[in-house]
């Protein structure tokens, strides 16, 4: 399990996320997606989830407090890349509806 | 349950490097059903939520034992996860999709939808002061 930072331009960064979302690794994602948001100050926060092999609802939490993160410095985030078994268990959240607005 | 075909127990302390112990003994044991992919990633998913619900919950602040069982029968698969913890007092109420007491550690109150829309049957009995007992149950589908 590793976050890769990578700079999207325009004041994005891209955390991209691989091997296995759970309550165990959560929290070392959590602090590594928190200290790019803190050096960088992104606008925006793109997770992606293509190197992703696992997730329960663990990830959930972990895009909720990331969300909550950068709303409060006035940011976005948003998720990319999903497969369809973590889709599914975004989806349970009403995640699409949270992120987008709607 | 019918008469099981074949079946297993795994008891492991509290520590939140078993999730993943637990979801890949599930996995090695259901590897003789050749499931397929999808099925076995829900499954998967159920018991990382039954298992992470007894660390983070049911033995909040200590280290206690938890047990899980697996079964098969048929196309039937059983999965028990078992703790000695804290017990759930309203049961219902706590299956209630988005219900956590736990919001300041990230938690999102999702584990039983999870659980729920993964499999086919969950059955809860708990006893505050006892300890939780969560069965899921999931028929394999027919494989391509
Ligand atoms: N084994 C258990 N022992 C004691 N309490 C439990 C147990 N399992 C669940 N609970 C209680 O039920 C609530 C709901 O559980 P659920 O798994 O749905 O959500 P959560 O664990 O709070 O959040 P999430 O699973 O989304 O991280 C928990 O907040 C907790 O209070
Ligand atoms: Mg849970």
């Amino acid at each position: 399990m590793a976050v890769y930072i990578a700079d999207g331009g325009e004041g994005t960064i891209v955390a991209k996320i691989t091997g296995e979302i759970d309550h165990h690794s959560a929290r070392w994602l959590r602090m590594d997606i928190d200290t790019a948001i803190q050096d960088k100050s992104p606008k925006k926060l793109i997770l992606d989830f293509s190197g992703v092999t696992f997730m329960d609802s663990s990830g959930v939490g972990l895009v909720m407090g990331r969300y909550r993160n950068m709303k409060e410095r006035g940011g976005k985030v948003s998720l990319a890349n999903m497969p369809e078994y973590i889709e599914k268990v975004m989806d349970l959240a009403g995640m699409d509806r949270l992120l987008n607005g709607r | 349950m019918k008469r099981p075909q074949n079946e297993m127990k795994l008891c492991f302390p509290s520590l939140s490097e078993n999730e993943r112990l637990a979801r890949v003994a599930v996995g090695g044991f259901l590897a003789q059903k050749n499931p397929r992919v999808d099925e076995l990633s829900e499954i998967k998913t159920a018991v990382s939520e039954a298992v992470t619900n007894c660390i983070v919950h049911a033995y909040r602040d200590t280290i206690g034992t938890v047990e899980l069982t697996a079964k098969l029968s048929g196309d039937e698969v059983y999965i028990k996860i078992k703790d000695r913890g804290c017990g759930i007092e309203d049961v219902e109420k706590a299956m209630e999709p988005l219900y956590t007491t736990l919001p300041d550690e990230e938690r999102s109150g999702l584990g039983f939808s999870v659980m729920e829309s993964f499999t086919d049957r969950v059955t809860v009995k708990s006893k505050p002061g006892f300890g939780t007992a969560v069965v899921l149950i999931k028929k394999l589908r027919s494989k391509i």
